[in-house]
């Protein structure tokens, strides 16, 4: 399957203005500084939007980490 | 700058860089803005800052928590009243009604739940006019999101969509009777989106935001035009081409017979259609300009077609010749004595449209590609025209323009200048500030660039609260001649300190250039001041891009110079105790109120 990290990594550095922000499949809110709730609002819309899904309703509280949150993008993705 | 230069898709990915990126520009206007919100602001307000920075604003923001707007404007209005807005923005929507009325609401009743819903947003617009003065943005309410009553939902009293319609028709009278308080019609913002596309249940349930990032995008996009209008940032001036733009066709070629306009073709009516809402813009104080690549004669003999709703008279210049546009973009500013930054320039040619903006900056070009039926929707989505006011001037701006050019005409007659000024029949009413005029003179402050020896920018708030603070003294000046009402053109606004009264402010309009209105001005300045025990006037030139030509302003007066710095500029004095009035060529009316 194709890896989505390396995309998913640079909307982080762009969302988050950093370059050498590293993110791994392990991320989560409280290992990256600045990723406080308007940050995820932030996130979430500019994922929707660029990988033209939406995620419903209380699936995102599910997640536990960027992981979680790729596999998630994947599973979108192929249906679509 | 045109807002729409980044994408919304661009913004939401790499919103803080170009935040850092535009942060960096020099010359930006600092505005403090309070967003006071039924719901989550901070979306709407990111997206803002951006727009703000395009345009030339540095937004400092105050945000309410979400639902607080009425708590921290009329409950603990402290830490708003520390923050010194300029401007308030309180947006809230039809999720931030608290009382539908029941099905059962009859006519009579129907004004009471009006009434009792809107005492909340009253208290919070009386409220920031009382304790704060600053200007107030409302919106007014988008349609709900559901009507159980169907077709009957906008027709019944206990309709919950006659219900938003009646609100919104109070917050327009609102708006209409209080200076202060504009109203944004985000009524209009979310039908032109499509309510489908406009609320959002998941990210209301998630976030507290009502709608998709689309509407958040167009609200901010129309609040950013907004504050535009506000500080007179608004554009003036729509430049034209022809062939392909105002008519079907190349008139060099096909001639007047064979261009498309008129209600014969789809295509004709399209062009009739464009040409409409020109005129339309004209009508409501937007200059028009053609610029074309043509024969001056055979350009203008397709506006002889019977067809053409636009005529050669409509047309404040008229460049038709074969100079790059560029150059004749220049041209027609300096023409109106208008700057490019109020120019709009609309040609069905991407390659002109090209060199347009690389080499006229500041010029909006927005991409209209070539579909005339599209012009106008998309001039109107870019909001270059906003305007917070309709005063009279706007209405006859360009009757205004048509006259000065028939004065132009009458100089080349006379021997000298004197007798030209003297054939014009020129009267002035001069007065301390009325309170009628205060928009007009407000407006005045924020869009004169070139005659404005300080450049200093005022609200409707602030020059109110300086004409009844009791240290200044201003006066406006009206100047009428054989060919027109020129309306209220220049302003001088001084603050007294003992016997010196300083000069904040003195401006005027440039169509009356070269009247000697400065002149009768000083007069009545004089006259205005002497009563109040002035003894001298101290002015103050500021510098800027804009206005070198009145550098010299307070030297021809008669002025001494007391003090010169490179960088800030330079300070006059004049002695008035045997000052003699000097204005020889305009009439003064006799003040009506004393």
């Amino acid at each position: 399957m194709y890896d989505l990290l390396p995309e998913i990594q640079r909307i982080f550095c762009d969302v988050f203005d950093d370059s050498s922000l590293v993110i791994t499949r392990a991320s989560n809110a409280s290992t990256v500084e600045d990723w406080d709730s308007l940050a995820h609002v932030n996130l979430v819309t500019a994922i929707e939007k660029k990988y033209g899904i939406r995620f419903a309703l209380g699936e995102l509280q599910e997640l536990k980490n960027v992981g979680d949150m790729i596999d998630l993008i994947q599973e979108k993705f192929a249906v679509k | 700058m045109n807002p729409s230069t980044y994408s919304l898709d661009e913004l939401l990915i790499k919103r803080r860089g170009l935040r850092r990126q535009l942060l960096a520009l020099h010359g930006l206007k600092d505005i403090r803005i309070a967003v006071l919100g039924g719901t989550t602001t901070n979306e709407l307000v990111d997206l803002f800052e951006i727009l703000l920075l395009q345009s030339g604003f540095r937004p400092t923001f105050y945000q309410s928590e979400y639902g607080r707007y009425y708590e921290d404007a009329v409950l603990q209005p402290d830490g708003m009243i520390a923050f010194k807005p300029d401007i308030v923005y309180v947006h809230t929507c039809s999720l931030n009604i608290q009382t539908f009325p029941p099905l059962s609401c009859t006519e009579n009743q129907l004004p009471e739940y009006v009434a009792s819903e809107l005492a909340r947003f009253r208290a919070v617009w009386r409220s920031l006019s009382e304790r704060i003065g600053c200007q107030i943005i409302q919106n007014n309410f988008e349609l709900p999101s559901h009507a159980i009553l169907g077709n009957l939902d906008a027709v019944r009293a206990g309709g919950a969509t006659r219900f938003v319609s009646e609100l919104n028709r109070q917050i327009a009278a609102e708006a209409v009777a209080n200076p202060r308080m504009i109203m944004q019609d985000l009524s209009a913002i979310a039908a032109t989106i499509g309510m489908s596309r406009w609320f959002d249940p998941e990210r209301w349930f998630s976030y507290k935001i009502a709608n998709t990032v689309e509407g958040s995008f167009a609200v901010a996009t129309s609040l950013t035009a907004l504050v535009g209008a506000i500080y007179g940032r608004s554009r003036k001036v729509l430049v034209l081409d022809l062939d392909n733009t105002l008519w079907g066709g190349v008139i060099g070629d096909d001639g007047v017979d064979k261009i498309l306009i008129g209600r014969e073709t789809p295509v004709a009516e399209a062009y009739t259609a464009f040409q409409e809402y020109c005129l339309r813009l004209r009508d409501r104080g937007i200059l028009l300009a053609v610029c074309s690549k043509n024969n001056e004669a055979v350009a203008k003999s397709g506006f002889a077609h019977p067809d053409s709703v636009l005529k050669p008279e409509h047309f404040s210049a008229f460049k038709a010749n074969w100079e790059p546009k560029y150059e004749n973009i220049l041209a027609i500013a300096q023409e109106l004595n208008l700057s490019v930054d109020s120019f709009v320039f609309v040609d069905d040619n991407p390659a002109e449209r090209a060199i347009v903006e690389a080499q006229v900056p500041g010029v909006a070009v927005p991409a209209v590609g070539n579909e005339v039926a599209k012009y106008p929707s998309i001039l109107d989505a870019g909001r270059y025209f906003e305007l917070v006011s309709l005063e009279n001037e706007d209405t006859a701006r360009a009757q205004l323009y048509a006259e000065n050019s028939q004065r132009a005409k009458l100089q080349q007659k006379f021997a000298s200048y004197g007798e030209y000024l003297d054939s014009l029949e020129m009267m002035a009413e001069i007065d301390v500030f009325k309170a009628i005029y205060m928009a007009r003179i407000a407006q005045l402050t924020n869009k004169t660039n070139q005659f404005n020896l300080t450049t200093r920018r005022y609200t409707l708030a602030e020059i109110e609260a300086a004409a009844a603070d009791g240290n200044h003294i201003g006066i406006y000046g009206k100047l009428t001649d054989r060919f027109g009402d020129n309306g209220l053109i220049s302003i001088v606004l001084g603050r007294l300190d003992d016997t010196d009264l300083h000069l904040e402010l003195w401006l005027m309009s440039c169509r009356v250039l070269k009247r000697d209105m400065e002149m009768a001005m000083l007069d009545s300045l004089v006259e205005q001041t002497r009563q109040r025990g002035v003894k001298r006037l101290i002015g103050y030139y500021h510098p800027t891009a804009k206005n070198g030509m009145v550098a010299n302003h307070y030297e021809n007066l008669g002025f001494s110079p007391v003090y010169s710095d490179t960088a800030i500029g330079t300070t006059w004095s004049l002695d008035i105790t045997n000052y003699v009035a000097r204005s020889r060529h305009i009439k003064i009316l006799e003040r009506t109120d004393v």
